[in-house]
């Protein structure tokens, strides 16, 4: 069982987090494009998850007990594809395919069907929040102490269906239910508050009966302590982490500029982006 | 004129004095719920027009109400399914095929998850107007890949149906008639499987290919015909996708009469357009009319007015029958 896996803390997660960057910008340059800003944004997010809070097996993907992770801005896979290469999921090979060709096992959006450690296949946003409320229900029905995390866009949360799953966990009580916002403030079209306003995220998902954190969304450690299993703690409500995040954070280049959403990449600047993500040429 | 009530409008299909039965899905429900421990249901508060509240009170601790929130209850029973139960989702064929057909096709079908969606209100089974009518649902469910698209006839239809799709490994969408249903095919040897074909009476003159409650129509037809020395048979079709490509291949081959087919749905992408392609594509000779709902946002009323005027009444599908011939 590779239940035996340690955590990973301190410098070991971030470098694991620039790792995860690394292996993005491979897939991304692999293809010719991609979605840099929407993946760096979360990038530490899904590191925190992978590397230091699901309970999770390589050995056994389907295991029942494991936690389960839906990452609704599905088109951030690479960042997923990373988490499950350097867990053992799938094997590192497989960036070079990515999106390379017809039938390569890594695809722009996460799909059940060719990726072991894929709890479900996303990408039409809006739909992650809802399979989670019918996991975290079954969870419930089976007597199980698994907990569901469901990964957000901040412009994703205007799809009229999140808010349609927030009522419902708050009616069923579902404290084994997180959901997180990667509050990046932009979306394809401009800024999320001019695209949608949607005022005080905090107030809203109060309003609605959830217990809301908010948080340095690259704080390692901020994270590693908002986002740790309550599975023992009989939280009979469900948590909504708003993690606020920069949008192609650890490249400078790309930082908060709305066209690095989903762009290609040249050489020169691939080199620079890698040079700054400290990996080995 | 007769006036009719307004709850001829909700509108049991029944005629006076024909035998039916109550409720036949969520009776049918509950009792396989006693020996199937992952059967949940859920709806979108249609519990009680959907006869799912026959099940929620059986079972109550297997029951969801997630409000009117049908993206959500489709998705949240995705969420079930993949846990491994096996979730009988309830709505409005209206509101799950034009209101929650993304999260159909992507959260169940793409994954080909054991959701079971049954909905009531298909085709032209109310007065309410175009906003409950589900006119078009066997077209929008017949693009989902892998998606089973079931049309039952009666209540016969509906409680085999039910236990099929409980059997049956993948998303199921079946139309669903609630309240007091009629039964007709208890007088008919053999059962509702999916996929198959039901050839319930056989004709030299005609042959109907129907499916849905137009079984029942036809079923009328071909007797009132037979007192005009029409010989009409009926293929009985419950199984709308995978469609019997066999059965209708080989009426085809039967030289010398009339095939018609109808449904309870209208003419673009329905049940009589897939019967049709299959006739083309495999060289059919013989004269094919079609009987459907039109093109058209149909008018509100009492439903066996509306049922005259679309031509989908006993009495209209005799007079045109007799006009073709």
């Amino acid at each position: 069982m590779a239940l035996t896996f340690q955590p990973l803390s301190g410098n070991a997660l971030a470098d694991m987090a620039q790792q995860n960057r690394i292996d993005t910008a491979r897939m991304f340059k692999a293809a010719g494009n991609g979605h840099f800003g929407s993946c760096y944004s979360c990038a530490d997010i899904v590191t925190v998850l992978y590397f230091a809070t699901l309970r999770i097996d390589p050995t056994n993907p389907d295991w029942p007990d494991r936690d389960r992770f839906l990452l609704s801005k599905g088109h951030a896979a690479p960042t997923l594809y990373s988490a499950l290469i350097r867990r053992g999921f799938i094997p590192e090979d497989w960036i070079a395919e990515y999106e390379t060709h017809v039938g390569a096992r890594l695809m722009t959006h996460p799909s059940r069907r060719y990726q072991a450690g894929v709890d479900a296949s996303l990408g039409s946003l809006g739909h992650g929040l809802s399979i989670g409320v019918g996991m975290a229900l079954a969870a419930r029905l089976d007597h199980k102490d698994y907990m569901t995390y469901v990964l957000m866009g901040d412009g994703e949360i205007n799809e009229g269906s999140v808010w349609e799953a927030a009522m419902a966990a708050a009616k069923y009580g579902l404290g084994n239910l997180v959901g997180i916002i990667d509050n990046n403030g932009l979306c394809v079209d401009g800024r999320t508050d001019d695209v949608m306003p949607m005022g005080s995220l905090v107030d809203k998902w109060l309003s609605f009966g959830w217990e809301v954190s908010r948080v340095d969304g690259h704080d390692l450690n901020a994270l590693l302590q908002v986002l740790a299993p309550r599975r023992l703690m009989g939280h009979d409500r469900p948590h909504m982490v708003i993690a606020d995040t920069v949008k192609g954070k650890g490249v400078s280049f790309m930082e908060d500029v709305r066209s690095w959403h989903s762009d290609s990449i040249s050489n020169t600047q691939y080199a620079m982006a890698m040079a700054e993500l400290g990996a080995l040429q | 004129m007769t006036r009719l009530r307004t709850s001829a409008m909700i509108a049991s299909l029944a005629a006076d004095g024909q035998k039916v039965t109550t409720a036949p899905f969520g009776h049918t429900l509950a009792r396989l719920a006693e020996t199937r421990s992952d059967i949940v249901g859920m709806t979108a508060d249609l519990g009680k027009y959907t006869d799912l509240h026959i099940f929620a009170e059986s079972h109550p601790d297997r029951f969801y109400q997630m409000g009117m929130a049908e993206q959500l209850l489709m998705a949240s029973a995705a969420g079930m399914a993949r846990e491994g139960f096996t979730p009988f989702v309830t709505t409005y064929a209206v509101f799950a095929a034009r209101r929650a057909y993304d999260f159909i096709y992507m959260a169940i079908a793409e994954d080909r998850l054991n959701v079971k969606i049954a909905c009531a209100l298909p085709g032209l089974t109310t007065g309410y107007g175009p906003s409950h009518q589900g006119t078009d649902d066997l077209a929008i469910f017949r693009a989902i890949p892998g998606l089973v698209v079931i049309d039952p006839c009666d209540a016969v239809d509906v409680e085999q149906a039910t236990e099929a799709a409980a059997n049956h490994v993948g998303p199921v969408y079946m139309r669903l008639l609630r309240g007091h249903v009629p039964r007709v095919l208890d007088d008919f040897a053999g059962r509702f499987e999916i996929g198959k074909a039901r050839l319930l009476r056989d004709g030299a003159d005609v042959l109907f290919i129907s499916t849905g409650i137009l079984t029942m129509r036809v079923l009328e037809a071909a007797t009132a015909l037979s007192g005009d020395r029409i010989d009409a048979g009926v293929l009985h079709m419950p199984t709308v996708k995978p469609l019997d490509l066999a059965a209708i291949t080989a009426a085809l081959q039967r030289p010398g009469r009339l095939i018609i087919v109808a449904e309870n749905h209208t003419t673009p992408g329905g049940f009589g357009e897939a019967v049709l392609a299959q006739a083309a594509l495999h060289g059919g000779a013989a004269p094919m009319r079609q009987i459907a709902l039109p093109d058209a946002f149909l008018d509100a009323g009492a439903l066996p007015t509306l049922h005259d005027r679309y031509g989908i009444s006993t009495k209209t599908i005799v007079e045109r029958v007799k006009a073709w011939l």
